[in-house]
């Protein structure tokens, strides 16, 4: 009857044939192919990260030297970006449209699906106009960011700057991406790992207009930003500043330590800058100024990478070696005969013969060459007797780093015996032949901080602590930790600091131009001068004193280029930070002095070749 | 005359138990695929999934008002509802309003019908009154001819509608004049013709050429297995390419290849027939009668589409076979529905923890693309249950028709089916990549109050005829 009736099952296994296919394409879609999973999470995902905080840094008395302020990064996923009006856009982040336009080409260059920095570091000002708009362009969304501020803009070169990360640090750590900031120098530098805190994850799902629709994974996989730990340094703000601004025009260093813990107070290098000038969006244009200026070098920190000859402020070195190594009693006098001394002329006028305290107070060279030959001589060759020599100065701290947190610190140089073997023969030098050593000149290099730290060492009686900014680092629980510091003590008695430091006290009390300058009626200050010959021109004036003599507060270093005689300018400079930190204010007779260093300029002096 | 209680007896309950789980499991779908933090209730009615459920009580409403209905007011009134449905067409393309670009739409109130979805059923009904009439048959023209009438009327309404995706489902009456007879080489034709088109389309003719070519071969050597004579075809074949494609190359001609091949086929198959007709070798003849067919199609329809065709017909051609495949058209649709389906894994990630459809990368997820979400959230065991499902309905579907002695019954269960296992076919094959992207509804799942009626209606019609098998159903 029906003769095609055979034909339902052709019919049905075209509709089951269908149905298999089906089935086996959704198992190769949905079981042995794995990538539309990675596709689904790419689909969804966005990662968002939140910057902590990066710490403070406080003074030694918790007032703030470097904070944060508000900013903003405007940020582009090229996959998401539809037309829009380019005018509009760069009228409200103030950039050209040929900037924008680059900058988008970049990104896609770097990723159409990861998001990448348009402009950084965009002020609460253009945000505010640019967050209301930001619906209208597709693509592009803010991210908060914090940038340093300096209140005081003092310190540039301690406490270093931030800076972008490059490529070869985001390859090197997992933590920084593109974008990210990282501490450049000084301390923003080696204490970035404490400053940075640790970013937070949160894991969106975006729909297909990449506007937030949840948590992924409820959160679970999300991590909440770290606050970075805050720096409390023993460094004094106000002194800082009081110190640069006396440093208007000159080029040098001033250190000062206090020496019963070893914290810098004060760590100056001029000329300097602006630190807030290496934050924002002007960051590349001015740090290729300051990083160009190759007559000033305002980047350099010289406290610490500047290596100069100590000039007489070493006589204090030389003469408490002589002094363990019984090479010379106290007491003992020496002649000089002014500019006619041999080997070494002296350019003071004054009495002789004259013993250590005098020695020291006149700083006079033919005593102190006596006094180095002595310590030479002692020993049975001249190589010994310097090696005697050259233990006893390391032990101060020289020829080494001495270990502050600033990893550009350089060295100095006191030479190896080795060093004059080759360069005299060995057995054909002695103390004749490197007699500049005995008044700080010759190969000697030191940093104002070793100089510092040297007379430090003296304020203690004879030990250190490794000078230090920060002290401590306040943890989560926002508690300060106290960090610990090494004690170094030197191999010399106690006993003979005294002796020295009467001559470093008659050396303010007692010349003319110190007790004018320097001395100060309430406070016992022991100090020396320098005055160093510097082939490249006009000579270095170079300072350093301890306050007050018993339990001493404040050791100190300056160090002036080019400024002649240490009494004329290192020193008063020295006396005005330790009357400024010792009495909190500068007595009113002396504001005149005061007023005469901040307006000297020896930045333009005559360099003249001797 | 039996009594209307006994309706109810005959009912096919497994038919109607699949068809309230498919529309179950459609509606919590639906629910997931737009789930909305602030409309959290599935009955929020200002939502799609609360309106999908005022459709799906609707949908019941009707299917119980068509089990109450006389059967026999089916086969009476077939021609009168086609009519009427034609009728209403013919007022769509007067009053109908436009929603995504095919004006095949009335809108009454709040609600918008689209009769399109209702004349697939009118069809049904009046082929399968025509197909059981006493004067038909199959093979004689006036027949054919008029059963032509029957579909490519409301055909041409529906594409003047501009509304291809529904004209094309119409295509699918094929089979169900093949299962009342039609020659079984007209089937087999409409199939070349639709693979070498799509290839035509979707490849390009040059490559079309090389398969049909390359099959020719291999069918010839199935079919015979002689080596030496493919062999010499596929050197005559190659030598007439090679050495127009050498001579373009010495005079730095600028033809384009697909010349040289399509030449070095027309020849090389004269040549063959000729020899085939020499050798009296009838099969050998037919296939390359076939291939000579085939590769003439091929180049037509490429200088068709380009030359004669307009821009905006070019357009919906490819839109059409989702052959404008960049990232944000068509293809961009098909790969995040593969994504989606793909995600989902073996168990899925869980009902309302869909990410893809919810958040939008999948475009229509309550309608054309609701298969997405069963895939994501259910993974392949969701996937495999919706396929499963369909096939038992139509397995079931086929099983019905097959046992009514009633021609009419039988013709219509088959249109319900086929109607069904088109949908189905073309739907999920689009969001799994293996069909072209055209926008049909997943009959049961798709949100939609006009397609789960007419697709209710359709099924229940077939219902009560089944119910009714005992009958005599005269006419």
């Amino acid at each position: 009857m029906d003769t095609f009736s055979k034909r339902k099952f052709i019919i049905a296994a075209i509709i089951l044939g269908i149905g298999a296919i089906f089935i086996l394409r959704l198992f190769t879609l949905q079981i042995t192919n794995q990538t539309y999973k990675q596709f689904a999470t790419r689909n969804v995902l966005r990662k968002i990260i939140t910057f902590p905080a990066r710490g403070f840094i406080y003074d030694r008395n918790h007032e703030l030297m470097v904070y944060n302020k508000a900013a903003y990064d405007l940020l582009v996923v090229p996959r998401e970006v539809k037309s829009f009006d380019t005018t509009e856009l760069c009228n409200i982040i103030q950039l050209d449209r040929i900037d924008l336009r680059v900058a988008i080409k970049k990104a896609k260059q770097f990723s159409y699906y990861k998001p990448s920095i348009v402009v950084g570091q965009i002020s609460p000002e253009i945000y505010a106009p640019l967050s209301e708009k930001l619906y209208k362009y597709p693509g592009f969304f803010t991210q908060s960011r914090t940038l340093r501020e300096y209140p005081s803009k003092s310190a540039a070169q301690v406490l270093g700057y931030v800076g972008e990360v490059n490529q070869r640090i985001i390859e090197g750590d997992k933590y920084y991406r593109s974008g990210d900031y990282i501490g450049v120098s000084g301390l923003e530098k080696t204490y970035e790992k404490e400053l940075r805190g640790i970013k937070g994850i949160n894991n969106y799902m975006v729909d297909v207009h990449n506007r937030i629709k949840g948590r992924y994974n409820n959160g679970t996989a999300d991590t909440t930003a770290i606050l970075g730990q805050n720096l409390l340094t023993g460094m004094d703000k106000d002194l800082q500043a009081y110190a640069e601004l006396l440093m208007t025009n000159k080029k040098g260093a001033i250190v000062a330590i206090e020496p019963s813990t070893g914290e810098i107070i004060l760590m100056v290098s001029t000329p300097s800058y602006d630190p807030n000038l290496l934050v924002g969006r002007q960051r590349s244009v001015n740090y290729g100024i300051l990083d160009r200026d190759s007559v000033y070098k305002p980047m350099w920190n010289r406290a610490i990478i500047g290596q100069y000859s100590p000039g007489s402020t070493f006589k204090l070195v030389n003469a408490l070696i002589a002094l363990q190594e019984h090479a010379i009693s106290p007491l003992d006098r020496f002649s000089c005969s002014g500019p006619g001394s041999t080997p070494i002329k002296c350019t003071h006028n004054h009495v002789t013969p004259l013993a250590m305290r005098e020695g020291l107070r006149e700083s006079c060279n033919s005593y102190f060459w006596n006094v180095f030959r002595a310590i030479i001589n002692h020993s049975s060759s001249p190589a010994e007797g310097y090696q005697v020599w050259r233990d006893h100065v390391m032990n101060f701290g020289f020829a080494q780093r001495i270990g502050t947190e600033l990893t550009s610190e350089v060295k100095g140089n006191i030479p190896e015996t080795t060093y004059y073997d080759k360069y005299f023969g060995q057995g054909r030098w002695n103390s004749m032949t490197i007699r500049s050593l005995a008044i700080g000149q010759g190969e000697i290099l030191v940093t104002p901080l070793q100089m510092a730290n040297m007379v430090a060492t003296v304020a203690n009686r004879g030990y250190y602590i490794t000078p230090h900014l920060v002290k401590a680092i306040q943890d989560t629980n926002r508690v300060f930790r106290e960090l610990k510091f090494e004690k170094k003590v030197t191999d010399i008695n106690p006993e003979y600091f005294n002796t020295i430091i009467e001559g470093m006290q008659a050396v303010i009390d007692e010349t003319t131009t110190m007790k004018l300058t320097v001395h100060q009626d309430n406070i016992v200050i022991c100090g020396k001068t320098g005055t160093v010959q510097n082939p490249h021109g006009a000579d270095n004036s170079a300072f350093v004193a301890f306050a007050p003599r018993d339990n001493p507060r404040i050791a100190i270093a300056v160090y002036i280029e080019n400024a002649g005689f240490g009494a004329t300018y290192a020193a008063p400079i020295a006396g005005l930070l330790i009357e400024k930190y010792i009495n909190d204010s500068i007595a009113p007779g002396r504001k005149d002095l005061e007023q005469r260093l901040i307006e000297t300029n020896l930045l333009h002096v005559v360099q003249v070749k001797k | 005359m039996q009594k209307r209680n006994n309706v109810w007896a005959n009912i096919d309950w497994i038919t109607v138990s699949i068809y309230l789980a498919m529309m179950f499991i459609g509606w919590i779908n639906i629910y997931a695929a737009v789930y909305n933090e602030d409309h959290k209730s599935i009955f929020d009615f200002s939502q799609v999934y609360g309106k999908q459920l005022i459709w799906i009580v609707a949908a019941i409403f009707i299917a119980v008002l068509m089990l109450n209905t006389d059967s026999k007011f089916f086969v009476t009134f077939s021609f009168p509802i086609y009519i009427f449905f034609i009728l209403v067409l013919l007022s769509v393309l007067v009053i109908g309003s436009e929603i995504k670009g095919a004006k095949s739409w009335i809108q009454i109130g709040n609600f918008s019908i689209q009769p399109s979805e209702f004349m697939k059923m009118a069809t049904s009904l009046a082929i399968a009154r025509y197909i059981s009439s006493y004067n038909f048959k199959m093979h004689s023209w006036k027949s054919l001819l008029t059963l032509a009438g029957i579909i490519f009327i409301p055909v041409g309404l529906i594409f003047l509608q501009n509304d291809t995706g529904s004209a094309i489902v119409f295509g699918v009456f094929l089979l169900v004049l093949y299962r009342e007879g039609l020659n079984g080489i007209v089937l087999f034709f409409s199939f070349l013709i639709a693979v070498v088109f799509i290839l035509t389309m979707v490849l390009d003719p040059f490559i079309t050429i090389l398969i049909l070519t390359i099959a020719a071969f291999l069918i010839n050597y199935l079919i015979r297995k002689k080596t030496k004579r493919n062999l010499i075809g596929m050197g005559v074949f190659t030598s007439i390419f090679g050495i127009l494609w050498f001579i373009n190359y010495l005079v730095q001609g600028t033809v384009d290849p697909l010349y040289f091949l399509f030449i070095a086929a027309i020849v090389s198959a004269v040549l063959f027939f000729l020899w085939a007709m020499m050798l009296r070798k009838k099969g050998l003849a037919i296939l390359i009668g076939i291939y000579f067919g085939c590769i003439l199609f091929t180049v037509s329809v490429d200088y068709v589409f380009h030359n004669i065709m307009e821009e905006h017909q070019r357009n919906r051609i490819n839109e059409l076979l989702g052959i404008q495949s960049d990232l944000l058209g068509a293809g961009y649709n098909v790969n995040q529905s593969k994504i989606a389906i793909g995600s989902g894994g073996f168990f899925g990630k869980g009902f309302l923890q869909g990410t893809q459809t919810k958040f939008d990368f999948v475009p229509e997820q309550s309608t054309d693309f609701i298969f997405c979400t069963v895939g994501e959230e259910w993974g392949f065991l969701g996937t495999v249950t919706v396929v499963g499902l369909f096939m038992g309905l139509l397995m079931r579907i086929i099983y019905l028709a097959e046992r009514n002695r009633s021609k009419f019954s039988r013709v219509y269960g088959y249109c319900v089916a086929t109607i069904l296992f088109f949908h189905f076919a073309v739907n999920v094959g689009m969001t799994i990549g293996l069909a072209p992207v055209i926008g049909i509804p997943l009959p049961f799942f798709s949100y939609g109050g006009s397609s789960l009626w007419s697709f209710t209606l359709l099924l229940f019609v077939f219902v009560r005829l089944d119910a009714s098998r005992f009958e005599q159903l005269s006419f």
